[in-house]
């Protein structure tokens, strides 16, 4: 038996679309297309290329081993790891201020935070090998200007996100405390600072990495490290040399997140 | 000005006391650590969350504000110490008077002289019970070591832990905030409150989100340490038996007036009923 009484409409399958976003689709799918035919490899071209790269492969084994060029090669990375790690600490602690400069609700510069978060966003989105650059250019080759792109990077990167977990800090015991009299910087190191330690040793761990990754590569600008014999490497032919250093980016990074994990996990 | 008072005494006379209620003893004793004149708040294109209100509060007293939700308990009780700006009237606590809000001079003055008890508590949850209570100092002249146990003068750290056994938490120091139960919480913020070793204690709704037998607890608490170190009490309540178990008198707010203002002893369950009641 049909039933006579009126049944509600189905919803239908998808949401609806607005003829804005229809159209905004549309021109980012034409993008695409017109892109891929301009940069993207074509299926001969990455045919052509691959006998070439294994011939490079095979250049490049075995790795070198040579006691001389291992030693050098040590004590390269052991910079590589100073930049990273003096840049880093340097960068978070000159992030601490500036993001509470910069966080919404808790600043004390009241509107002029905003200038502070376009110099965060400022420090974020240059490239670092464009700092790097800048750097090299002004404090001369090696890895003081190395050091430097790291701290500037690691503003633009932990000035963020620390300034977006201190405005996520819980409000109430910032209340309790500003309503016995307690100033803002007794606030900051009382309340505030407790509450979003986990968040903040997380984005610094996570910034510790990333300046690892970066300080592998800025040596390619001449900012010390291991990318300068890297850069060395493929400048010479020396491709053995070149294998080697690869892989000993490999292993840095590999160690590098598995103690920042452990690092990570033990402070949540 | 007290010719001024004693004719607003006279208006609060007929506006606080609603004619069909019967008449309850008023303002009682010399001496007030609070006293209120002609006091209004309202928010702009908003109602008035209250008007007329005239008080005396003296000193040693425990007083319980009561009223429903929206009848302006919270916001007299953070006007009276100058957390919120009045809107109209004339405000006299702890000997320092302003009329909506207090000089940044006279706010320092009087945060010395309080303590405040939350309803959420308002611990930093993931420092110590006694980080926590140190804290209390903050906001006290040379108070930027109290940020944390580790940097406190010994003296204070003894102080706090003599607090915390007023509260029978001694043995909690070393606990971090986050681990104790609702009802313990609250007495590390009484704790939090006394190491300022305030003249005023005010607390807002303390009980609200405890069960009942913890929510006595706390006011048995609350009440004991406030006869024994001579401390004004004023707290916000929605549960009558905690208002008539635990306080010296009882203000009562209906509609953002006060509807009675009543030593406890003569205040009975049927007029704390209208409170609640149309």
């Amino acid at each position: 038996m049909v039933s006579s009484m009126h049944s509600p409409s189905l919803p239908a399958r998808l949401p609806s679309i607005s003829p804005i976003s229809f159209t905004l689709l549309v021109v980012v799918a034409a993008a695409f297309l017109a892109s891929i035919g301009q940069v993207a490899p074509s299926p001969e071209r990455l045919a052509a290329g691959a006998p070439r790269m294994a011939e490079l492969v095979g250049r490049m084994m075995p790795p070198n081993t040579d006691p001389a060029f291992m030693q050098r090669m040590f004590w390269r990375i052991v910079e590589t790891f100073q930049i990273a790690l003096v840049g880093t600490v340097f960068g978070v602690i000159i992030s601490l201020p500036t993001a509470w400069f910069a966080a919404r609700g808790i600043s004390p510069l009241g509107p002029f935070r905003h200038l502070v978060k376009a110099i965060i966003s400022l420090f974020r989105t240059v490239p670092d090998l464009v700092w790097a650059l800048l750097f090299v250019s002004t404090l001369g080759l090696g890895a003081v200007a190395g050091t430097m792109t790291i701290v500037v990077d690691t503003i633009g990167f932990c000035g963020r996100f620390f300034a977006e977990s201190m405005e996520e800090a819980d409000k109430k015991p910032q209340e309790a405390l500003q309503a016995i009299g307690a100033n803002r910087v007794a606030v900051l190191c009382g309340a505030i600072l407790p509450d979003v330690m986990p968040s903040l040793i997380n984005s610094s761990l996570f910034a510790l990495e990333k300046a690892v990754r970066a300080s592998v590569v800025l040596g390619l600008v001449g900012a010390g490290g291991i990318g300068q014999e890297l850069k060395v490497a493929f400048d010479l032919f020396q491709y053995r040399n070149a294998s080697a250093i690869i892989l000993a980016i490999f292993a840095i990074v590999l160690v590098m997140e598995f103690f920042t994990d452990r690092l990570r996990a033990k402070f949540q | 000005m007290d010719a001024a008072f004693q004719d607003a005494l006279k208006q609060a006379a007929t506006i606080n006391v609603p004619t069909a209620h019967p008449r309850l003893p008023g303002p009682f004793g010399a001496e007030p650590i609070i006293r209120t004149r002609s006091l209004g708040k309202s928010y702009p294109k908003g109602p008035a969350v209250f008007a007329g209100v005239h008080l005396d509060i003296r000193a040693d007293q425990r007083v319980a504000l009561i009223g429903s939700n929206g009848a302006g308990k919270s916001t007299l009780l953070k006007c009276l110490i100058g957390l919120l700006p009045s809107s109209e009237g004339e405000i006299m606590t702890l000997g320092e008077s302003f009329h909506a809000a207090p000089t940044a001079a006279q706010l320092q003055r009087l945060r010395r002289q309080i303590g405040f008890v939350f309803q959420n508590h308002g611990l930093v949850s993931r420092q110590s019970v006694l980080t926590n209570v140190i804290q209390g100092k903050l906001g006290l002249p040379g108070s930027w070591r109290a940020w944390h146990q580790s940097l406190a003068d010994q003296a204070w750290r003894e102080e706090a832990m003599q607090v915390l056994a007023e509260v029978r938490l001694a043995d909690k120091a070393r606990a971090r905030a986050d681990e104790l139960s609702g009802g313990q919480a609250q007495r590390v913020a009484i704790a939090r409150a006394l190491i300022r070793k305030p003249r005023l204690l005010i607390a807002d709704e303390p009980a609200a989100s405890l069960d009942p037998a913890v929510g006595r607890d706390i006011m048995q608490i609350f009440s004991d340490l406030a006869r024994e170190h001579g401390i004004t009490l004023v707290y916000t309540t929605h549960d009558m038996q905690h208002a008539l178990d635990y306080s010296d008198r009882i203000i009562a707010l209906k509609a953002g007036k006060v509807f009675f203002d009543a030593p406890t002893g003569d205040v009975s369950l049927r007029d704390m009923d209208g409170v609640f009641h149309a």
